[in-house]
């Protein structure tokens, strides 16, 4: 398959991959996919006083649109309150990074990661 | 964009420099062009002339009589002209067919047209190493069975399955006896004089030939009889009609003749390669090979890197020319079914990366292969969450994934 600049880009040199304390207080992790179908995102996010994201780290197994995807992801939420990055939509991705319909379901899934740890930033509250 | 070095030898192979000259001096105005059909001029017996010398070619290569040969568009047209020519002309014998998971879907799609078709066909599970275990082929045997289709080398894990053994419970209980050869013809030595084979599909480009040509091998003693799947001028004895490709036969001829005089020598060389090859990742941690690691030919390879997702690997690799098993290079979602079937785990299926060497495979391109791998498996397992899962000892499979 033959991939855009923009997911090369983001495969070839992925932004903020690492590993924040899933038990600090002001830190969520969202988890999501199954090995099984071939694609797991870890998406973190580490929000500071204000309720915004200061930081925010991603590990992903998966195609190089699913590393896009979420690599994107942790760029577009820095910066960004909890209530407008729940707002990112899968679409949004899809659309920056100019994935073939075959590929949506990676976009569909950074939306999924970066709900999965707004949830459990709130649940910590 | 440099050219990436070509690892993918089960997908196609190169025509080979010899092959290609031949096939030219069967096209143009001053070559032989003729139909070997017209029988009544001098063009039309020079082209006849190449078919049969092509064709004696070919029988050489598998020890078959010249008359016990089709020629055929390639590999996918043999086994739908043998499955359904067979299920076709005997169904008064019989509408069961057996055959295997892991075949090539050109034997799996025409079973389950022939299931359309009021057919009922059993498939088979292989042992973990691929291979087909005979005594759960003889449970399947019953009464009204047919035809057993069972290919000889697997196109994505290398194995090589027992076919004499195979093809002797299929004599004992007078079945007939289909084999797809696409894969072993120049690879693995075939004596048709001698094995209890009926009937045996061939490719010409897995082996240096053309792409666009094959052969069904339908044997004369006992006779096997077929319903013909294309209808016309009655070519090749009523059973395949249609103007015979001269230039393609002549191609397909020549590279069984290659591979005649040169597969042994062929063989010790490629198999060095690979022993490299395997030898550059074996003290990597959890990496798996994919197939029986004996009875395999020697060119293939397929080997899972767990934690690393097999498309993004191949991304990363793309110096190199491989396939995966991974769903993201196929347009199904699915992961390969023929790691499923060895009963793999989805993330180790996901995780394959078949490589198959051949004829103009060097030692510098398998040591490149060895360093770029080790390299990006690396960074991508940097990437994953499995591997930090994994190094922590959590046990992948007890986990609760949110399936999507």
């Amino acid at each position: 398959m033959a991939y855009g600049e923009k997911v090369l880009d983001h495969y070839e040199n992925p932004r903020n991959v690492g590993v924040l304390d899933k038990d600090a207080k002001n830190v969520g992790t969202g988890m999501v996919g199954a090995p099984a179908c071939g694609d797991v995102m870890r998406l973190q996010i580490q929000v500071d006083d204000n309720g915004v994201i200061e930081e925010a780290k991603f590990k992903t197994y998966g195609c190089g649109s699913a590393i896009a995807s979420s690599s994107l992801l942790t760029e577009w939420v820095k910066g960004k309150t909890l209530d407008e990055a729940a707002q990112i939509k899968n679409s949004d991705i899809a659309e920056e990074l100019s994935l073939p319909p075959v590929k949506i379901h990676c976009s569909v899934l950074a939306e999924d990661a970066i709900k999965a740890a707004i949830s459990d930033i709130k649940s910590k509250a | 964009m440099t050219i990436p070095t070509y690892m993918d030898y089960s997908a196609t192979t190169p025509v080979d420099k010899r092959v290609a000259e031949k096939m030219m001096k069967y096209l143009t105005m001053d070559g032989d062009f003729g139909n070997p059909a017209s029988n009544s001029h001098y063009y039309g017996w020079q082209a006849d002339e190449a078919v049969k010398t092509a064709r004696k070619q070919v029988a050489d290569l598998i020890g078959a009589d010249p008359k016990e040969i089709v020629w055929t568009s390639g590999a996918t047209e043999s086994d739908n002209l043998a499955i359904k020519g067979i299920a076709h002309f005997y169904k008064k014998k019989g509408k069961h067919i057996i055959t295997l998971k892991t075949e090539h879907k050109a034997v799996l799609d025409t079973c389950r047209q022939l299931e359309r078709e009021g057919y009922e066909v059993t498939y088979l599970d292989p042992m973990a190493n691929g291979l087909l275990d005979l005594n759960v082929l003889k449970d399947a045997i019953r009464e009204d069975t047919v035809l057993i289709s069972i290919m000889h080398v697997n196109n994505e894990i290398g194995v090589i399955q027992d076919i004499e053994a195979i093809g002797n419970l299929c004599r004992e209980h007078k079945i007939f006896f289909h084999v797809d050869a696409a894969q072993s013809a120049g690879k693995v030595a075939i004596n048709l004089s001698e094995l209890p084979v009926d009937l045996m599909s061939f490719s010409a480009h897995k082996i240096y030939g053309p792409k666009g040509i094959g052969v069904l091998y339908v044997r004369r003693k006992p006779r096997v009889r077929l319903e013909a799947q294309m209808h016309g001028g009655g070519h090749e004895r009523g059973m395949r009609s249609g103007t015979l490709a001269t230039h393609q036969i002549v191609g397909m001829g020549e590279a069984f003749a290659i591979a005649r005089s040169e597969m042994n020598e062929e063989n010790k060389r490629i198999a060095v390669l690979r022993d490299r090859l395997l030898a550059g990742f074996v003290d990597m941690e959890a990496v798996v090979v994919n197939g029986d690691e004996k009875q395999r030919i020697p060119g293939n390879l397929n080997i899972s890197f767990n934690y690393v997702e097999g498309e993004s690997l191949m991304m990363a690799i793309n110096d190199i020319a491989v396939s995966s098993g991974s769903a993201c290079t196929s347009s199904s979602l699915e992961p390969s079914y023929v790691l499923r079937a060895l009963g793999l785990s989805d993330e180790l299926a996901h995780s394959s990366i078949r490589f198959t060497i051949g004829r103009y495979t060097t030692e510098a391109d398998v040591d490149k292969a060895i360093v770029l791998v080790r390299e990006k498996v690396d960074k991508l397992r940097d990437l994953s969450p499995l591997w930090d899962m994994y190094k922590e000892g959590i046990d992948l499979s007890k986990v609760e994934w949110s399936a999507h």
